[in-house]
């Protein structure tokens, strides 16, 4: 392994003078994406999914999380694994489905061998032919080093010596525990599974940027304007004055929310979205939040704490109800994952507002992702030119100068996290201004 | 095998009045004259519907996450912003080639008739091609010798839009 030295004069961070600026070629250059597999994603507990995709025993998920086939298995000792997706055989994926429900076995086709759903392996057609030292109890399908289901959000860790779960979530659990009390929340049938060409981090930037609102996403708030519904984030001159001030929170070990005004008690956009295709059945939602959680943390449960990063790679957006997590196979493309993550308990006409409120705005089909694709592909495009033009800005609202709209603190957050564990393996000790 | 359904009084609809509304109905949708495909859809019930890749064809949009999932309020102002010049997804504009073929009618319910077509649409733009496959479930209101759409739902065959990463234009 390289030592972090090549990465160390890639992050320009003048706090006295307040300019903060990131060369392009980390955007592009292949020996820094693969330190980033190696010193990020191979040492952070990443989301791989949620517990409502494999609810009962035999049901079970596939897909590629960190680059590697796993499978999130709900074994029929009401179990839940995660279970490297290779026979220990000769390497074959034991499961090729998507996903799959009422499963007893997972059989590798190509020699036979049969795994149960809690991983062991019970089958092997012609075992007789191994020597005495042949060790078939060992030869379970290997669970990945280190998993954590928190009310139903599965994660994972690749490094069998990660800290604890809670020590890395830091301050972002409470915040991911307001999103999960609005309800029996679950993964709402029916995942975006999309791509960028463009570098992962450029959506990290994206999805927690308050500034591109009103330029990158002017289609959007004329849909809004259709709808009878105004939003500060479409008047570019009023934005910062609205949104900033209580803006950035950091939360710790590189996560961070870019918070809403509905924590200072103001009625959100898709709330009055809500009000008017759902009236009744809000009333009633809410109803049961007031009698759970009293008045006060009931708004603010509702109201989302914010839109936030759970470093690397996982954005929640709590006025969308939005998880999102993606993961680069090369420095210029990466591989998307979104879910509507909603509550059970959700009337008829509440789910399907809510789910009209979603396509909205997200999805590759959305009035505003596709114009976020367009946009960071177009970026991508340009670092083409990163020997000639060498640097990003990401300097906004350093010096706390918000008059001018939203600024970037929660981009430099996740990029002096990003650069501590690039160059040290480990956590930033600050990461304000 | 000819039109399926093919009793009634509305007995005289053949598959090549279909064929002939679906291939007119592609041209204007690769010379971009969105107004005018707006006004083939019943401007009252009409919807354009694309599931998401991992749910089944007949999924419901009211309990289930698609692609898109427009009513007529929502599909005038997707073709208004399309043609608005606000999508920057498509301005400039793809160019795109909807190829449809294995035009079928499958049926009626009452005064709608049940279509399908196969389609393949490339969408050329920044020196990418992406193809997007798949098929066309379409429920026609035969009227005056043609038709005004009731759904036009798009079931993509692809498992991930992955290298597409958009829909922004109209598949």
């Amino acid at each position: 392994m390289r030592d972090g030295s090549n990465v160390a004069g890639l992050i320009l961070d003048d706090r006295e003078d307040g300019i903060f600026r990131v060369h392009r070629s980390v955007f592009v250059d292949k020996e820094i994406f693969e330190q980033e597999r190696a010193r990020i994603f191979d040492k952070s507990w990443l989301f791989a999914g949620h517990l409502s995709e494999f609810p009962k025993p035999g049901d079970f998920v596939t897909r590629w999380v960190a680059g590697r086939p796993v499978i999130l298995a709900h074994g029929d000792d009401d179990q839940i694994r995660i279970l490297m997706n290779t026979c220990r055989h000769r390497g074959n994926l034991v499961c090729r489905e998507h996903k799959g429900s009422g499963t007893e076995f997972f059989r590798c086709f190509y020699h036979g061998w049969i795994y149960n759903t809690r991983g062991q392996l019970k089958g092997i057609p012609g075992e007789e032919a191994y020597s005495e030292a042949f060790d078939r109890d060992a030869l379970g399908l290997e669970p990945a080093p280190r998993m954590h289901n928190h009310r139903g959000c599965i994660f994972v860790s690749f490094d069998p010596e990660i800290e604890s779960f809670e020590s890395y979530m830091a301050n972002a659990l409470p915040i991911l525990d307001n999103t999960l009390d609005l309800g029996k929340m679950e993964f709402v049938q029916g995942q975006f599974k999309y791509s960028m060409r463009a570098n992962w981090k450029l959506l990290v930037e994206n999805s927690m940027d308050g500034y591109h609102a009103a330029y990158t996403h002017e289609r959007f708030f004329h849909w809004m304007r259709s709808e009878g519904l105004q939003s500060r984030l479409s008047e570019p001159q009023t934005a910062g004055a609205s949104n900033a001030p209580r803006g950035t929170v950091p939360l710790g070990n590189g996560h961070v929310t870019i918070s809403y005004p509905s924590l200072q008690g103001r009625q959100l956009a898709n709330q009055s979205y809500l009000e008017k295709h759902a009236g009744p059945d809000l009333e009633q939602f809410r109803a049961g939040l007031v009698n759970r959680y009293g008045a006060e943390r009931a708004r603010m449960v509702e109201g989302g704490a914010g839109n936030y990063l759970i470093f690397p790679n996982l954005i929640i957006i709590d006025n969308f109800w939005v998880f999102r997590t993606f993961y680069p196979t090369s420095p210029d493309y990466m591989e998307i994952n979104g879910w509507a993550c909603l509550p059970k308990e959700d009337p008829p006409a509440l789910r399907k507002a809510r789910l009209d409120w979603y396509l909205g705005f997200q999805g590759p089909g959305g009035f505003a992702t596709p114009d976020d694709v367009e946009g960071l592909e177009g970026c991508q495009m340009g670092f083409a030119t990163h020997k000639e033009v060498e640097w990003s800005d990401i300097s906004r609202g350093m010096k706390g100068n918000l008059a001018g709209g939203p600024g970037e603190l929660q981009m430099r957050i996740f990029w002096r996290e990003w650069h501590a564990r690039m160059t040290t393996e480990r956590h930033a000790k600050y990461t304000g201004d | 095998m000819t039109t399926a359904a093919a009793e009634g009084p509305q007995a005289a609809i053949t598959r090549e009045q279909v064929e002939d509304f679906l291939y007119a109905e592609a041209d204007l949708l690769d010379s971009w004259r969105l107004d005018e495909w707006l006004a083939l859809f019943d401007q009252e019930r009409g919807g354009y519907y694309v599931p998401t890749t991992d749910c089944p064809p007949d999924a419901d949009p009211s309990t289930t996450v698609f692609l898109i999932a427009d009513d007529m309020p929502k599909l005038r102002s997707r073709v208004e912003q399309l043609l608005s010049g606000l999508t920057w997804a498509e301005n400039p504009r793809s160019r795109t080639r909807h190829i449809v073929n294995n035009v079928r009618i499958i049926g009626r319910e009452g005064e709608v008739l049940l279509a399908r077509a196969n389609f393949v649409v490339y969408r050329m733009r920044f020196q990418n091609i992406d193809p997007y496959i798949g098929t066309y479930h379409y429920r026609l209101i035969p009227n005056n010798g043609t038709f005004k759409i009731l759904e036009r739902r798009v079931v993509l065959d692809l498992e991930a839009l992955r290298p597409h990463g958009k829909v922004s234009f109209i598949v």
